[in-house]
């Protein structure tokens, strides 16, 4: 993903990164100001990825954590009942593989300079984002209506902490292309960098692997 | 190559307004300010409350004036009550731990001096770093209303064992409102660290000035960056953890509370929950944070020793290469703190030898600081006698560490002073020391002023003793028995050693007071202390290149170049007993 990445600023050669990294493109922290006099402050946009990709790293212990918490919980104890996971959970990961394939189009579209094919597949990705979320909650309302609630069982338990912490981090990728729709004006005329979207389409594409993981792991584990 | 030197590229000036030049600040070394002050109150807070429990453990019934309008319940006319005993003790030790330890060594000093060292403007991403500090001030501030709800701070220890953490007011005063919100403290400080060491991990891979090459790094860097994935990997299994926990408490789950439990004579209504599951991801977390506590101090105080010994350090790949398998052997042995939690003797064994495997990289170091001492003409001045102090504490508690990590020894140690003995000579204290190192050492470039000399080393002494005094004779408190997380010590086994206890706690007494000398010596430099030059100790390192204090931007939109590792003294043949690592000057270039 990172590796198809295309920016204006040309990040300093590895091994001898620094100071002359900085300076050119457009999108830094301080922007938009507040802070005041930070307009100066660049670092290369390969930075930025790189945080994300150690970011993921964190995301990926968060979510090893519940994992061997589940097998622990699961195998020490008799309680265990399986839960049939609600059918909604296929289309949702449909909609879900369908924003990443929208987002890859979005970005294609933005390397080609195309304003209409950027914006179209930037907003569809968005609504299949919410829709997936939306999709979610249509599955805890039916758990619920069928009485499995959250401490009904620890299979139950864990489902309801898997998704809503996977939708959570969703949620926060919805905000990060919100971001990017709020600047893609200027990113299509090549005023500011790229960066913000492909660093969010690393983070989205992730939360899509990890949604497989754990539907995966909520089908066939529990 | 001095055109390189000299090409600027935009200058970010320093913000005008108050709230954003000294509050929400996205400058690195203000950051780095606000998080050392952030530890500096915690660190007095906790003091204190140490101070409370040693006066309960051998005064029981004395009454300290204002307790009582602290908490009316936990201390009624002044009188530390048992339980409350406990609330000190549980907040003692969060507060030290992660408010304490693992905020000073790397969000204070990592953040002002890590873009320093390496020749960056600032860290990473300004915002986020911003973002970190204030998030872990709104852990530290949930943290601090514990004290202030009815039944005051909970009693659950900074371990928070279920199920008693989770089964909420049954368990004791705290342990309704006041535990809910430890968790949600430390969850929210997870969230904290881990957006900090993001920011630490990418600078130092990403932002080095030019010729900056890994194995040029000053070793604090190094011990920087490895404390940053620490972090980042640990606190996040600390964050799934505290989520469940919540839950439980909260939620109706039971992720940790078993079945048939019966608490206070309160029938608790869950089941099948696994209390040892919690020890697992507190402990995956635990041993991990005690190195992010321990590794930054291992870091300056090698700095600090070659540069005040005027030699390179001893081994210095040997030392980047002992603190990484310190890190990774690091997520190998949380078992060594549940040999008593009825595991497999295999599994008990198999922690046992890679506890002690960890021992290997942990001498390595101590050798190589011997090795740096050994033949140099030192110079006394106060940092170098802290960095010295944290090698002694460093062996003495590092020895204890090897009877506690094999299982037969422990399971009699296990929860008695010998433990406590243990890591606050290693964590507490030597971690302290590194702290002190650092500030003593950093100061100058800081403020722009010395810190007095005399009144450092009048500090120095005096904790250097006092905390012998203090820890020593735990160890053999732990060996008579003595356990620990007692409020009272009136069984008859116990009595015979209260004079011990008594010394112990005069000890501390006189060792907190000492800190006044050092708070004293922190403010009254600031003002009047005397005028620092750009290099007062003759060191190598990039910050050294700037003035006292560096400007807003840090080099003044110029781009060091380094030809030099970080160690260069004495070098045959150079002009001066030191080599900037920006100098061009060709001795030993190709060292
Ligand atoms: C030679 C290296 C070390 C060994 C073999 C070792 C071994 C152990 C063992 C076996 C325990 C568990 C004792 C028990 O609860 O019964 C322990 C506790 C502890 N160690 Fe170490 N340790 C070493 C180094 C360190 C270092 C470097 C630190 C911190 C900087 C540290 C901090 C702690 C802490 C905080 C505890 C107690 C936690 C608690 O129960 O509250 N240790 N150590
Ligand atoms: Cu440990």
């Amino acid at each position: 993903m990172a590796s198809t990445v295309l920016t204006p600023t040309k990040p300093a050669k590895a091994g001898k990164p620094g100071g002359s990294g900085r300076g050119s493109g457009g999108f830094g922290p301080g922007g938009s100001g507040g802070g005041g006099g930070w307009e100066g402050y660049r670092v290369p946009s390969r930075t930025y990825r790189l945080g994300m990709w150690f970011g993921l790293g964190g995301i990926v212990m968060l979510f090893a954590a519940f994992t061997s918490a589940m097998v622990v919980r699961r195998g020490m104890s008799f309680d265990w009942a399986s839960i049939a996971v609600p059918r909604i959970l296929w289309l949702n990961t449909g909609v879900l593989l369908a924003s990443s394939l929208t987002l890859e189009l979005s970005r294609r579209a933005l390397a080609r300079r195309s304003a209409t094919q950027f914006n179209r597949w930037l907003y569809a990705t968005l609504v299949l984002g919410l829709a997936f979320l939306g999709g979610q909650l249509v599955a805890w309302r039916e758990l619920a209506s069928r009485g499995v609630y959250l401490a009904t069982n620890p299979s139950s338990s864990f489902f309801y902490v898997l998704t809503a912490a996977h939708g959570l981090h969703l949620a926060g990728g919805i905000i990060a292309l919100g971001y990017v729709v709020f600047r893609a004006g200027s990113m299509v005329r090549g005023l500011t960098r790229r960066t913000p979207l492909d660093v969010a389409a690393i983070y989205w594409h992730f939360m899509d692997g990890l949604w497989i993981y754990i539907f995966f792991l909520l089908t066939r584990w529990s | 190559m001095a055109e390189m030197q000299a090409e600027i590229v935009h200058r970010h000036e320093a913000p005008k307004a108050f709230i954003w030049k000294y509050i929400f600040s996205l400058d690195h070394k203000v950051i780095g300010i606000q998080y050392y002050l952030l530890a500096l109150f915690s660190v007095f807070v906790g003091l204190t409350l140490s101070i409370l429990m040693r006066i309960h453990l051998v005064w029981p019934q004395a009454s300290i004036p204002l307790l009582d309008k602290v908490s009316p319940l936990g201390a009624p006319g002044g009188v530390i009550s048992p339980e409350y005993y406990l609330s000190l003790l549980t907040l003692h030790g969060t507060i030290m731990v992660f408010f304490v330890l693992t905020t000073a060594p790397q969000g204070g000093f990592g953040n002002y001096f890590l873009p320093l060292q390496i020749g960056a403007e600032d860290m990473a991403f300004p915002r986020l770093n911003m973002l970190s500090f204030w998030t872990t001030f709104a852990g530290l501030a949930v943290l601090m209303a514990t004290f202030f709800i009815h039944d005051g701070p909970p009693i659950g220890g900074w371990t928070s064992y279920p199920p008693l953490s989770a089964v909420g007011g049954a368990a004791g005063p705290g342990m309704a409102v006041g535990e809910t919100l430890w968790v949600v403290s430390i969850a929210i400080f997870c969230v904290a660290s881990m957006l900090g060491a993001i920011n630490f991990i990418a600078t130092t891979l990403d932002l080095r000035a030019r010729g900056l090459s890994l194995m040029k790094l000053p070793l604090t860097c190094w011990a920087w960056f490895l404390t940053a994935i620490l972090g980042l990997l640990s606190f996040a299994v600390l964050l799934a953890a505290g989520v469940l926990l919540l839950l439980d408490r909260t939620g109706g789950t039971s992720f940790f509370i078993p079945g048939g439990l019966l608490v206070s004579d309160k029938p608790i209504l869950h089941s099948g929950g696994s209390p040892l599951l919690w020890q697992h991801l507190f402990w995956f977390f635990g041993h991990p944070e005690v190195y992010i506590a321990i590794l930054p101090g291992m870091g300056v105080t090698s700095h600090v020793l070659s540069t005040f010994a005027r030699k390179p350090i001893f081994g210095y790949r040997a030392m980047v290469y002992a603190m990484s398998a310190i890190g990774v052997l690091g997520f190998c042995v949380w078992g060594h703190h549940m040999f008593v939690s009825g595991m497999s003797p295999y599994s008990a064994f198999a922690f046992s030898v890679l506890t002690m495997a960890i021992a290997i990289p942990s001498a390595i170091k101590t050798f190589n600081w011997i090795g740096t001492l050994l033949g140099a003409k030192i110079r006394f001045s106060t940092p170098m006698l802290f960095s010295i102090g944290f090698v002694s504490l460093f062996v003495t508690g590092g020895l204890s560490g090897i009877f506690l990590g094999q299982p037969p020894l422990d399971i009699y140690f296990h929860d008695t002073y010998f433990v406590l003995a243990h890591f606050h000579m290693i964590m507490g204290v030597a971690s302290i020391f590194g702290i002190f190192t650092a500030t003593y050492f950093w100061f100058p470039k800081m403020f722009g002023r010395m810190m007095n000399e005399t009144l450092g080393k009048i500090h120095f002494w005096i904790t250097f003793v006092g905390v012998y005094a203090i820890f020593m004779p735990m160890h053999y408190l732990g060996l008579e028995g003595n356990p620990r997380r007692y409020a009272e010590f009136i069984d008859n086994f116990l009595l015979p050693l209260m004079s011990v206890h008594r010394f112990i706690s005069i000890a501390a007494f006189i060792t907190g007071a000492a800190q006044l000398i050092f708070l004293f010596n922190l403010i009254w430099s600031l003002f009047k202390g005397k005028k620092a030059t750009e290099n007062p100790w003759e060191a190598t390192t990039l910050e050294w290149t700037v003035p006292s204090p560096p400007p807003f931007d840090n080099f003044a939109g110029k781009h060091p170049v380094i030809y030099h590792g970080a160690y260069e003294f004495s070098v045959p043949g150079a002009e001066k007993d030191y080599i900037m690592q920006n100098s061009p000057e060709e001795v030993a270039a190709d060292h």
